[in-house]
């Protein structure tokens, strides 16, 4: 039966479905409604919600609960998600499974409490210090707001990582009638297969060393400070260098992005979108197909790690591509550095919507 | 008690046309404090209602120098202030005396904004911190917060038929600041006007970190007629719900006792935020309730005893 979901109910949906049985919030706009639906539905599962003090608490409590081994996540808007840089660093470092979701607001600081924004593209990739691994799925519907939420859980799990889900306050609120999986593939986490005494929490015989979850008589220590296999701190050059370039590696790009791409067989023109504003993208594609110009579409879903190859390779045959996004000039950046055309910019963070007749005012065919 | 006749002079430094929810008392709390204050006053906010209704563009209702900075840190804002004041009285660049006050509502202070008050106290700044305590987030949609009382529904404690409203019992945040030796902390109310000015008065002149916990009765969140917050507000005072005391360096003294008993069920009756409590299978939260308010109010009248010699 398909229900007509909005984007933070169908993140709840998502989750759920996957297997989140914990979460750990604090209210903030426009992402309070995940946590207001999580704390009804949990307790329901046998799952526990907790509202924690603030932001900070609520990654740490979610880090606290995935080491146990159940599936968690939080959900929060550009200034909490600023709180959350600090565990986001913990859990790259310590390589704990979590879910964040960021339902982007116009920033910086409290910023447009109640209107979107694609602000935070650049701080999900580096917003908490020093080089780590992260993966960054940014829904354009309802359906992926549901889909993308499965896989974030996946994709954690398998690869020991914090995933983000990027949506923003348009998709928040909006709603559209979407099937729920009947089927979920779920994966989960790799459990050691060597017996307590021979464990090592930080194995680099692998990329991703098996997370023994905490109660089945593994011991292992945990710390943010650069470790050893053992997990206990160390700032042996040789034993960080190790480590670093594990951490840097061990998510494959070409398992995680995912790039969608539409009317590209001859385009002369792209149009570059991400998120919500990648409605209004295709849209204007759309119309511009009705008037047999050759233009394109391309929209990363993941968007960290970047489609740097795929956009080199599909910026061959154009002559310029649009990046249109919420914010002064992000994601334009990365496209300029893997496009071998022209790039230019339509964006704004006004807190409006850009919508398809203002990408189409901005582009000259 | 200030004169009223001259803290009216003041009736301006916080004005109407603020887009408070009708029947909140959160206004009428910021200007009572603000008439005492008077006009040689900086204001710092927590992120919350107070700071989202009053100064919508073009508009604000502050007629004093007036901070937002965080959801969190006004304490910490308004130490950064009231140093560079002193900092400058000593140079001779300043000669006004000033009043420094810190606002949040519970979320903002309870909870996340703990440590910027905690810190702020205990480094000593001079400065009034109130916090108008409306037992929720109400600002974003009225979801718990550890102000929140026991067994009351809100929207991430929704009472259900399993679970009855929120499960834990609030924090006695006025306690823990006394905890820090501060010279002035107290817990008030808007039914009792003159006491709160008084206590505004007292904690300004303290010289020191001072601190008033004021219930506010949300008529959204709460679920009551607007016309009804100030009654409200005194039910709470009258069913000993909130006491209204002061600690002053330590010295407790409660300073409106009741003159006879008001059975809590009276204050929770008039409140949609209970209604489920009075179902037959959760009657032991209202005695639960019940029980800790004579526990907490016992203990307070000792503490003034104890001090009273």
């Amino acid at each position: 039966m398909p229900l007509l979901l909005s984007g933070n109910e169908a993140i709840v949906e998502g989750a759920l479905a996957s297997g989140c049985r914990m979460f750990g919030g604090y209210p903030i706009t426009p992402s309070s409604d995940i946590a207001e639906k999580m704390s009804l539905r949990l307790p329901k599962m046998g799952g526990k919600f907790i509202q924690m003090e603030d932001e900070i608490a609520s990654l740490g409590a979610c880090l606290g609960s995935s080491l146990t081994g159940i599936r968690s996540m939080t959900a929060t808007s550009g200034p909490g998600f600023s709180l959350m840089q600090e565990h986001i660093g913990f859990a790259a470092m310590a390589e704990i499974p979590c879910v964040i979701v960021d339902v982007q607001r116009g920033g910086p600081s409290t910023g447009l409490p109640t209107y979107p924004s694609q602000g935070d593209v650049m701080q999900s990739r580096w917003g908490t210090h020093g080089d780590h691994p992260i993966i960054v799925l940014v829904p354009f519907s309802i359906l992926e707001c549901y889909t993308l939420t499965i896989k974030a859980f996946n994709y954690s799990d398998k690869f020991r990582t914090p995933v983000i889900i990027l949506s923003d306050e348009i998709l928040a609120h909006l709603r559209e009638k979407i099937e729920l999986l009947k089927e979920i593939d779920i994966k989960v986490r790799n459990f050691p297969e060597v017996p307590p005494e021979e464990y090592l929490p930080f194995d680099s015989r692998y990329l991703v060393p098996p997370l023994a979850p905490y109660g089945k008589g593994y011991r292992f220590h945990i710390t943010g400070l650069v470790h050893d296999e053992t997990g206990f701190p160390t700032a042996d050059p040789e034993k960080v260098r190790s480590l670093q370039e594990r951490l840097a590696s061990k998510i494959p790009e070409e398992e995680v992005r995912d790039i969608d791409v539409r009317y590209m067989d001859d385009a002369k023109i792209c149009l570059f979108s991400i998120g919500s504003i990648a409605r209004s993208a295709l849209r204007a594609v759309l119309q511009l197909r009705e008037k047999n110009k050759k233009v394109g579409f391309i929209r990363p879903i993941t968007v960290w790690p970047f489609p740097y190859d795929e956009i080199k390779r599909l910026s061959r045959d154009l002559d310029v591509i649009y990046v249109c996004e919420m914010n002064m000039g992000q994601i334009v950046g990365e496209v300029e550095r893997a496009a071998e055309c022209d790039v230019r910019f339509i964006g704004k963070a006004d807190g409006t919507i850009i919508s398809p007749g203002e990408i189409l005012h901005n582009v000259s065919i | 008690m200030p004169k009223l006749m001259e803290v009216v002079k003041n009736d301006n430094l916080f004005t109407s046309g603020h887009r408070a929810c009708a029947g909140c008392p959160a206004p009428i709390i910021l200007r009572q404090a603000l008439m005492v204050a008077g006009p040689n006053t900086v204001v710092s906010i927590n992120t919350g209602c107070m700071e989202v209704v009053s100064t919508i563009d073009p508009f604000t209702s502050w007629n004093v120098p007036y901070i937002h900075e965080a959801f969190e840190n006004s304490a910490a804002a308004i130490s950064g202030v009231e140093s560079c004041y002193e900092a400058f009285k000593k140079k001779g660049k300043i000669k006004k005396d000033m009043n420094f006050i810190a606002i949040g509502g519970d979320g903002g202070t309870y909870d996340i904004g703990i440590q910027a008050l905690s810190g702020a106290i205990e480094r000593g700044h001079r400065f009034l911190y109130i916090c108008y305590d409306n037992e929720a987030y109400m600002n974003t949609g009225i979801q718990r917060s550890s102000a929140t009382p026991y067994g009351s529904h809100t929207t991430t404690s929704p009472a259900g038929s399993v679970i009855p409203g929120k499960k834990q019992k609030r924090k006695d945040l006025t306690e823990i600041i006394v905890a820090h030796n501060i010279p002035y902390a107290a817990q008030a109310s808007p039914a009792y006007r003159n006491d709160f000015m008084k206590k505004v008065e007292k904690a300004l002149a303290c010289g020191g970190p001072s601190f008033i916990n004021i219930i506010s009765p949300c008529p959204l969140g709460w679920r009551f007629n607007p016309d009804e917050s100030i009654e409200i507000a005194r039910l709470a005072v009258q069913t000993k719900f909130w006491p209204i005391y002061e600690a002053e360096n330590g010295k407790y003294k409660i300073t409106h006792k009741p003159r006879e008993e008001v059975d809590i069920e009276e204050f929770l009756k008039v409140q949609g935020r209970f209604a489920h409590l009075f179902k037959p299978e959760n009657r032991h939260i209202i005695d639960e309730i019940r029980k800790d308010i004579k526990y907490k109010w016992d203990r307070l009248e000792r503490l003034e005893r104890l001090y009273s010699d």
